[in-house]
């Protein structure tokens, strides 16, 4: 069964929708902030992207709304445009068989909250209905299956930093078997301060605080950590017979999903790990690697990650060199959300063809130097993209998106 | 506080925090059929009920409660124990 995407929703820092988005992504468009609230609590580094957070009063009833933490919040905005775009409503949702596995690997705020309520009360009692529902893993596919009426497949994929990319591919491989014909697939980030001050803590982050835009700089020579950021992105991945039958509007067909685990170091990204990953991805997809016209990198902006992204890259495409740019560039590492959200950039490329730039790269070093880097937005057709998604752990995922 | 301040004020507390229809409100109400109060909702007005009336509700006096009339005598009676 072909799989296709027919949806696309997206709450992020450069953009609340998809023409906003697109529309930073075109301009080189930074959403990096200084937050001062970090600064004051210790942080390191207080840089951060940041998006409002969404008003649902009056959209969703208290009920719904108590159990939803910040992440499922932006998750809700990103869905309802994903299915809107779909063509898919509420009585379509009641009548078909519709599943959600969305990627999240944290929800920090009401885990503390709770906590801190049990601490000064010292009884349970007071600490109300939602934040169990909030603090779970699964929060955001819970919620939303309820929100929605959702009677399809329904969990929750945690693989760290590849957690949206993951929640694809499974999506893609149980619609592939014929196992479910429309899956809203995701990834969602919380941005707050509890859910980022551990990974502060290990010197990863970018200290660049007197010019958040140019802090995110994957590949470049003088690059000093990622940016934390976050939001939600929802894809409706649907059967392309179901897609056919319904009329829809096809943005994008996934024909490779490659994973692996590099099997050594918790934090420290490796060569071979990525490379298994990108190529199971294109034996998966039936291509060759000079098939691929574009890579959005994961490169978050740390030495580690992009050197050997850079060598596992070149390894595998040195002869046909596509058009490589990281989009964390602007974005951040939106985490749990970005393998989700790369796959919304990367489509609205190659449906509006052009390739975003990977911004504030101004010097190679030995590893990029080799890599063909957008800098400047280029107009090219793409006919098939390949995204990466790397996380701690060593979990690695690769996808193929191709254009029908 | 006056018995009908904590009627006035349940109901306040009812729209404001349980974000139930105000003009649903009345003594005959069935909490659950009528206004839509869940097993849910319950665990929140402990919270409410602790917060601005200074006790702690019990489950177990809860059995009987199935009104809103019901409810208000509970308060009352647990707020002015004589």
């Amino acid at each position: 069964m072909r799989v296709v995407i027919t949806g696309m929703g997206i709450y992020s820092v450069i953009g609340k929708n998809l023409a906003e988005v697109k529309e930073s992504l075109y301009a080189g468009k930074s959403g990096i902030i200084f937050d001062p609230i970090r600064k004051e609590m210790g942080f390191r580094s207080a840089l951060t992207g940041m998006v409002d957070k969404p008003q649902l009063k009056g959209i969703l009833d208290r009920r719904m709304r108590v159990g939803l933490p910040v992440q499922g919040e932006y998750a809700y905005i990103a869905t309802l445009e994903a299915l809107k775009n779909a063509g898919i409503d509420q009585p379509f949702l009641d009548a078909h068989e519709v599943g959600i596995l969305y990627g999240n690997d944290s929800s920090a705020v009401p885990v503390v909250e709770s906590i801190d309520i049990l601490r000064e009360k010292k009884d349970t009692m007071m600490i109300g209905s939602g934040y169990i529902f909030q603090s779970m893993n699964s929060t955001v596919s819970m919620n939303l299956s309820v929100i929605f009426r959702l009677k399809g497949v329904n969990f929750t994929i945690s693989g760290a930093c590849a957690s949206g990319s993951h929640a694809l591919g499974i999506g893609y491989l149980l619609i592939k078997q014929g196992l479910q014909d429309i899956i809203i697939c995701g990834g969602a980030q919380e941005i707050n301060p509890e859910s980022t001050a551990s990974f502060d803590a290990l010197n990863a982050f970018s200290i660049r605080e007197s010019e958040p835009t140019k802090a995110s700089r994957p590949f470049d020579r003088d690059r000093d950590g990622l940016v934390p950021s976050g939001g939600a992105a929802s894809l409706i991945l649907e059967s392309y017979d179901s897609a056919i039958q319904r009329g829809a509007t096809i943005y994008g067909e996934i024909i490779g999903y490659g994973f692996s685990s590099n099997g050594e170091h918790i934090s420290m990204p490796n060569v071979a790990g990525p490379v298994k990953a990108m190529q199971k991805a294109i034996l998966d997809a039936g291509i060759k690697p000079s098939d691929i016209d574009y890579i959005n990198a994961h490169a978050t902006s740390t030495l580690a990650g992009d050197s050997n992204e850079a060598k596992s890259i070149d390894l595998i495409f040195n002869q046909s060199r596509p058009f490589i740019s990281s989009t964390k560039s602007m974005t951040g590492h939106e985490m749990w959300m970005g393998g989700a959200s790369e796959i919304i950039y990367s489509t609205l490329m190659m449906n509006h063809s052009f390739i975003a730039p990977n911004i504030n790269l101004e010097h190679p070093d030995e590893s990029s130097a080799h890599l063909n880097i957008v800098t400047q937005t280029t107009p090219a057709e793409i006919r098939t993209f390949l995204s990466n998604s790397f996380g701690f752990g060593g979990t690695n995922s690769s996808l193929i998106i191709h254009r029908v | 506080m006056q018995n009908n301040e904590i009627i006035r004020k349940i109901n306040q507390l009812l729209i404001d925090e349980i974000e139930i229809d105000g003009t649903q409100i009345t003594p005959s109400a069935d909490l659950k059929k009528d206004l839509g109060i869940d097993s849910l909702d319950f665990v929140d007005l402990f919270v409410i009920i602790e917060n601005n009336f200074g006790f702690k509700m019990k489950a177990e006096e809860m059995a009987d409660v199935k009104t809103l009339q019901d409810f208000y005598n509970y308060v009352i009676n647990r707020f002015h124990p004589n």
